[in-house]
């Protein structure tokens, strides 16, 4: 197992040292490249990260192997902090990323850090928010929620997997805020530590509403237990899940995709970047990651290079405005 | 029948090639360190886990390595316990009472292959009460809201010492030590970091696998160090076996009483694969006839080693379908499978049913595994027993190491490992248990997230604690457990004692 590690790292520095020869001219991909995923194994991240890396040696972009290094802690900070203070030059690491990376940049979770420190790469799929509330739930529509929630704020208490201040929570309160409901602050949220465990407490009937991921619900949308008022997407998704009703469609202008992608270092040289543009934009045309969105309800969403840079400013910018508008953060 | 056919699903799992590579890696590795004394499943589970991640497993892999190493470190447990009276852990101490006797008589194979049929038909027998049990329990689960959960951690927190706990107030110290530790990082509820001083690591508290192994191994390390550095345990020769179909029929009736019973009391928070021994063993002394217990019945092995080890399959059930751990293993299973992303709870059986039906299927494999390893191969791991911990406990620590520093890539968890492991050792001096501190780790940001729940629920309102009867009921069993083991313990733990005493 020891020579297998430093086996690795020696294939790692190699790489490194490659790359910096290679530098003096175009760009040419290493033998291997390194993938940070900035949780535990196992979650979102890791299977961005592993996914990705599996169709880049398949379809023969990356000639060696991608590397997935776990590397958890500050939901993302420490390998955001690592990728900008240790790596800054690294033209052969992807690191990934998703909406989560930007709410906690845009809340200044990342203490001293802000999302023009490295280059945003591109999207390959997103994950929808929805609204839902259980079997016996009194509200059969998004507006009717609503409603209740402009009679008084507590009324409705929503139940998420992200803790307070994070993803889960801003989708409704972003959501309301567009249907102009006043009051925000007073919106009850309920942290949980996973999806799943709030949406338990939702179909229990313990809690009045669920707010999360489409690929959360498939199981408790099967089975019945589970109503799903709104999905928050532009069009309506594609099959099974083309039943549930945009919130565009019920006059509520909310759309929350949960984005999942990459950012490389700040300083990886312009061809580098340009190389993983390209090859990213590439990837997700080929029929093999159509196959791994379809299986792990992942939803089309695709921005790359300027307009994704644009894109993660944008949102930031958004998040952070809500943040202050709601008393998050100062 | 839903059961049969996702069980059936779960054996496709646990037969694949790999997954019996794992089960027989785990039992063989499990046996061995319930084998060494001092080194309960608890800790096995422990060392293992970061070997479980520096090798990158998946996690149905990962899971079925560790409760193999779990059954097997059951197993193990009566290896010492038999050969030279010296439990390899609490619960395996009952086994020494007619165990050891046996092995003084001439018979140790004969009492190491009954011990290893009784293990085995516990561990069977409280499978199949987990295979009907946790479904159940699944479906029930979903009638806990917030207040309910927070009498259940309420409840698990009383019932922490267990009867046969020593010393309450110790076990509440190290439960609130545990507590403490999980205040640090993120506080959910409010997104507020508590205690991190801007030190970017500790967003997110601090880890509890980080936790597990420096308390329980590295500081079994610095025991190790202290106690013998260098020597092997003297060897044991063991007999040549006589054991014959009427000898196991004979053991048939003690051990299936032993397996219910310690699969019952496996399942009631707090009580434990020691009180399942117990329970089975004196059972056993009082139904049956005439027979010569505590001077080497066969009846008085099979029995606590049915009962342990269907406790401990027993246990498993209340931390798949609640997620509350019932005993310091499954605790540290639970964290384990914290760490892997996967929240045990109803949500389990829906979710990741492959997992759950194939790590509950591997069980069984494991089980058959560990009958036919160790009755042909008991030699083999008596001879284990005399590999000095000098060239072990290197081993142990680099394993442990690695694994951790594969996790995060971060120097300062290895701070954090060897710091716990020196908190461990000095825990240990004064007598301070590991397993509460573990729990409160594991349990009290739940329990302290359940609590404000069902106060926004509630809109403020602290009656909500009490407006159903499911958490009453709950608070009545914690109030039970908290004030029982001070009357009843005392009695219990003489009679243990008593029952030692007579013997050696």
């Amino acid at each position: 197992m020891l020579k297998n590690l430093s086996l690795k790292s020696v294939l790692v520095s190699s790489a490194v040292a490659l790359s910096m020869v290679g530098q003096a001219h175009a760009y040419e991909p290493a033998r291997s490249a390194e993938c940070i995923a900035p949780a535990n194994p196992g979650g979102g991240w890791d299977f961005t990260c592993r996914s990705v890396g599996k169709v880049l040696v398949d379809q023969d972009y990356i000639k060696g192997n991608v590397q997935t290094v776990n590397m958890s802690g500050a939901g993302g900070g420490v390998a955001f902090a690592h990728t900008v203070s240790k790596r800054t030059k690294d033209d052969n690491l992807i690191v990934a990323a998703s909406t989560a990376t930007t709410t906690r940049l845009a809340q200044g979770q990342f203490p001293g850090m802000n999302s023009d420190q490295v280059k945003w790469v591109g999207t390959l799929g997103a994950d929808y928010g929805i609204i839902a509330v259980g079997k016996d739930s009194k509200y059969t529509s998004l507006n009717q929620l609503i409603d209740a929630l402009k009679q008084d704020p507590t009324s409705v208490k929503f139940a998420g997997g992200s803790a307070s201040g994070g993803w889960d929570h801003l989708k409704v309160l972003m959501t309301a805020q567009k249907a102009h409901v006043e009051n925000l602050p007073k919106v009850r949220y309920l942290a949980f530590s996973g999806g799943s465990e709030a949406l338990v407490q939702v179909v229990g009937g313990h809690v009045d509403a669920f707010t999360g991921d489409v690929s959360e619900v498939k199981g408790f949308m099967d089975s019945g237990d589970l109503r799903v008022l709104a999905v928050l997407s532009e069009q309506r998704l594609p099959a099974p899940f083309n039943t549930i009703p945009t919130a565009m469609e019920q006059g509520i202008d909310s759309v929350a995709p949960n984005w999942r992608g990459f950012y490389v270092p700040g300083k990886a040289s312009q061809d580098s970047y340009d190389w993983w543009v390209d090859t990213m934009n590439e990837l997700y045309t080929t029929q093999e990651w159509k196959d791994i969105m379809t299986k792990n309800g992942l939803m089309p969403f695709h921005k790359s290079g300027a307009e994704f840079t644009q894109f993660v400013k944008n949102q930031t910018l958004d998040i952070q405005i809500l943040s202050k508008d709601i008393g998050l953060i100062r | 029948m839903d059961t049969i056919s996702l069980l059936m699903q779960g054996f496709a799992v646990a037969l694949s090639p790999e997954s019996i590579m794992f089960a027989v890696a785990g039992a063989i590795l499990g046996t061995l360190i319930g084998a060494l004394p001092g080194l309960g499943p608890a800790n096995g589970v422990a060392i293992l886990i970061p070997l479980a991640f520096s090798l990158g497993l998946s996690p149905t892999s990962s899971l079925i390595l560790l409760t193999s190493v779990y059954a097997g470190a059951m197993y193990g447990g009566r290896i010492s316990s038999i050969l030279l009276n010296i439990p390899g852990d609490e619960p395996a101490m009952m086994t020494c009472l007619d165990g050891y006797p046996m092995a003084l008589k001439g018979k140790a194979a004969e009492a190491l292959a009954i011990s290893a049929i009784a293990s085995f038909i516990g561990s069977f027998i409280a499978t199949i009460g987990l295979v009907i049990l946790a479904p159940i329990l699944a479906k029930f689960a979903l009638k806990f809201g917030p207040s309910e959960y927070f009498a259940l951690f309420a409840l698990a927190f009383a019932t922490l010492g267990g009867i046969t706990g020593k010393n309450q107030f110790k076990t509440l110290m190290a439960a609130a030590i545990g507590l403490m530790i999980a205040t640090v990082g993120i506080d959910i509820s409010t997104g507020v970091q508590r205690y991190t001083f801007n030190t970017l690591e500790l967003f997110e508290g601090v880890d509890f696998i980080i936790a597990i192994v420096g308390l329980f191994a590295i500081s079994e390390l610095l025991f190790f160090l202290e106690r013998h550095a260098g020597d092997g345990l003297k060897q044991v020769a063991i007999n040549k076996l006589k054991l014959s179909a009427k000898d196991i029929i004979k053991v048939l009736p003690a051990s299936i009483r032993g397996a219910l019973l310690g699969f019952v009391s496996g399942v009631l928070p707090g009580a434990g694969a020691s009180l399942g021994s117990f329970i089975s063993y004196t059972l056993e002394k009082r139904t049956s006839d005439k027979g010569e217990f505590g001077h080497g019945d066969p009846r008085g092995v099979a029995a606590p080693e049915a009962g342990n080890n269907g406790a401990a399959s027993g246990a498993l059930v209340p931390m798949l379908t609640l997620g509350v751990p019932g005993s310091g293993t499954t605790a540290v299973l639970l964290a384990m499978l914290i760490s892997l992303n996967i929240s045990p709870g109803p949500m389990l059986f829906q979710q990741n049913a492959d997992l759950v039906w194939g790590v509950i299927a591997a069980m069984f494999v494991g089980n058959l595994v560990l009958l036919l390893l160790n009755i042909p191969m008991v030699g083999i791991f008596v001879k284990l027993l005399s590999i000095p911990p000098k060239y072990l406990m290197p081993i142990v620590t680099l394993i442990a190491s690695v694994g951790i520093y594969s996790v995060s890539h971060s120097a300062l968890d290895l701070y954090f490992m060897v710091g716990f492991g020196v908190a461990g050792y000095i825990f240990r001096k004064v007598d301070i248990p590991l397993v509460p501190i573990i729990l409160g780790m594991l349990l009290g940001p739940e329990m302290e997230k359940s609590l404000r729940h069902a106060l926004v629920l509630s809109d403020g309102d602290w009656g909500v604690l009490f407006n159903s009867g499911l958490s009453i009921g709950l608070w009545t069993v914690a109030i039970l457990g908290l004030v029982l083991p001070i009357v009843v313990g005392p009695i219990v733990r003489a009679k243990m004692a008593r029952s030692k005493n007579s013997t050696s």
